[in-house]
């Protein structure tokens, strides 16, 4: 039998559902302290996570988070095919680095801070094709390592416009599989299972490199927005679906203004998600105690907002079907200094919710 | 009197480039580099001296004095060794401030570590 | 779409950003960034009078000067205190001495795990590298047309 049905342009539907047994978020202590702050599994005080340097810390939050998933899938590692894993360090350090120790196959991914869509897409293709029961897909960033990569050293005293986003220090990874998550009466697991209700992906639309000639890096919110707009465009029109069908649409960390543009955008088109649209990057601080200006980003971002908060609303029923689209900036320091515009790239993830 | 002269000669010239940075997207780094070079071209033109003598530190605390400074070296170095001077007076001039600069924050990365921001 | 539409278009979306982006209040940015930097100014002013009661001349005073500054700042921003100097005052801590001095510490305590040489050694000079190469560039573009002026006996 086929796996999935290639539908217009850019997607996929898949006949078989492809279920999430499990996910996991650990973060640090902003993000803990953000209205979202009782949802994530872990909250390190601790911003180095117990290692020496930055990037050894996102790679231990990475492992961490991705071991809690597997464990709260009620598996062990040598259960799981392959990881398709990425953070926005240069050559995927964080992934790389972290993941290596778990032993499993892994193919190391950067979308940006769009990297979750990235992964769940390509998790999600797998099982669909049979290539593996239980895939690991993991997503993080850490605002130390984000800002010395791409913006200033710690210690330098600068002002962030109001445009611009803040880093979130946090990850989240989900266990997908072909068979629904188990009910653990033993509590030795904690599946993305309530009741008898669970999550799953049933189709992707894969973005294409959306560039609008937009140059300020402190300002990635007007970066992305137009990629958003064209996943979201694509995704109804490859279904044939309008807005309804969706109880939420979750974008990853276009902040205040990438939503303004994003709704402006969608309008242009006829399409309104005003009253369905949420983003991740407004969903974990508090924009107005925090001080975190436009809101959240990176791959954590929607990472650790998908695995905490989205998911579990879905598994419980909450809403039946929601578009996940991350977005991510691609932008190295090298394009930024040669003059290069910054082109952005969204990936959707249909997840509805199944009563077992 | 002359601590009055420094408070606001010092605080309008962050005022100004503050518009600078505010309004126009410069990078920190674009603006310093900006401000040396226009403080040794001002210099040079004569027009910094005056306000120095009236603000003081107001006016050489700013890196535009530190780009006055390095074209005082530079002209005292070619009036005393000719053409060699084009290349030892500017470093010389600023060797106190780049030499401590360098030698302060060796030490500071011995002693601190990188802390998250707040 | 030929290229110049496009041009076109990318210029409307960019305006249209700049449209929706809200900024800082200039005036209240304005007022920090000069409350800021005169206060340093000030305490600049403070030690070359302090040097001038000890008989040092103008020039070892301004020396002295900078030296206090730069080891302050440097100290400011070890203790993770300068970035907060800088987040409220703006340009006020980014103008005067300090904020080189600044850009060098955050610089050498950031990179110290990338090793002496290739981390602090190269990167130290990541933000402030620039100031000292086009200061001293323009410094010696000025001593060229002194030096020329003075040859042709131009000015004495």
């Amino acid at each position: 039998m086929k796996p999935g049905i290639p539908y217009g342009a850019a997607s996929i539907e898949f006949l078989q559902p492809v279920y999430i047994e499990s996910a996991a978020a650990i973060t640090g202590q902003k993000e803990g302290d953000g209205p979202l702050g009782n949802l994530f599994d872990m909250i390190s005080q601790d911003p180095l996570f117990g290692a020496k340097t930055w990037e050894a810390a996102e790679s231990t939050l990475q492992k961490e988070t991705a071991s809690l998933a597997i464990g709260k899938a009620g598996l062990s590692p040598s259960d799981i095919r392959m990881i398709f894993a990425g953070d926005l360090l240069a050559q995927t350090i964080a992934s790389s680095f972290g993941i290596a120790e778990t032993g499993i196959p892994y193919y190391g991914l950067y979308g940006a801070c769009s990297t979750m869509g990235e992964a769940l897409s390509l998790g999600a293709m797998a099982v669909a094709a049979g290539y593996g029961n239980h895939i690991l897909c993991a997503a993080s960033s850490h605002f130390a390592t984000a800002e010395k990569e791409f913006r200033f050293p710690l210690g330098y005293g600068n002002q962030r416009p109001l445009s611009a986003t803040w880093t979130v220090t946090g990850s989240g990874a989900c266990v997908l599989g072909s068979t629904p998550p188990v009910s653990n009466p033993q509590k030795s697991a904690d599946t993305m299972r309530f009741h008898n209700g669970c999550a799953v992906i049933t189709g992707i639309t894969t973005g294409k490199i959306t560039d609008f000639g937009f140059k300020d890096s402190l300002n990635m919110g007007g970066c992305m927005a137009p990629a958003a707009c064209s996943t979201i465009y694509q995704n109804l029109y490859d279904f044939g679906r309008t807005p309804e069908d969706y109880d939420a649409i979750f974008t990853g960390d276009l902040g205040m203004i990438g939503q303004q543009i994003l709704l402006d955008l969608l309008s242009e088109k006829q399409i309104d998600i005003r009253n369905i649209h949420k983003d991740c990057g407004l969903m974990i601080y508090d924009n107005k105690t925090q001080d975190t200006h436009s809101g959240g980003s990176g791959c954590g971002c929607s990472a650790s907002v998908l695995a905490a908060s989205i998911l579990p609303e879905v598994a419980r029923g909450t809403w039946k079907r929601i578009l996940f689209v991350p977005t991510g900036a691609m932008l190295s320091k090298v394009s930024y200094n040669e003059g290069a515009s910054i082109p952005g790239i969204a990936h959707a993830v249909v997840i509805e919710h199944r009563d077992l | 009197m002359d601590y009055i002269n420094a408070f606001w000669v010092g605080g309008a010239i962050c005022a100004l480039v503050q518009i600078l940075l505010d309004k126009t997207k410069l990078l920190p780094g674009r603006v310093m580099v900006l401000l040396v070079c226009s403080g040794a071209v001002l210099s040079a033109l004569g027009l910094y001296q005056p306000l120095t003598d009236y603000a003081g530190a107001g006016a050489s605390v700013p890196l535009l004095g530190f780009g006055q400074l390095l074209w005082k070296g530079m002209k005292k170095a070619i009036d005393q060794q000719g053409l060699l001077g084009l290349f030892t007076g500017g470093f010389t001039a600023c060797s106190a401030g780049v030499s401590a600069a360098l030698i302060f924050s060796w030490i500071a990365s011995l002693i601190f570590h990188p802390q998250m921001k707040k | 779409m030929s290229t110049s539409e496009q041009l076109k278009k990318q210029k409307q979306y960019q305006q249209y950003v700049k449209k929706i982006t809200p900024s800082h209040s200039l005036p209240l940015n304005m007022a920090k960034a000069f409350l800021t930097g005169g206060l340093i100014c000030t305490f600049g002013q403070w030690i070359l009078n302090t040097a001038a009661s000890f008989g040092l001349d103008k020039e070892t005073a301004g020396t002295w000067c900078s030296l206090i500054l730069i080891l302050f700042s440097v100290i400011l921003t070890g203790l993770n205190i300068y970035p907060r100097i800088g987040k409220f005052g703006g340009a006020g801590s980014l103008v005067p001495i300090t904020g080189f001095a600044n850009s060098v510490a955050a610089s050498a305590i950031e990179f110290q795990t990338e090793g002496q040489v290739f981390g602090i050694g190269c990167k130290i000079f990541t933000i402030a590298g620039p100031v000292i190469l086009y200061g001293i560039l323009s410094s010696w573009g000025l001593g060229i047309i002194y030096y020329t002026l003075k040859i042709m006996e131009v000015i004495s």
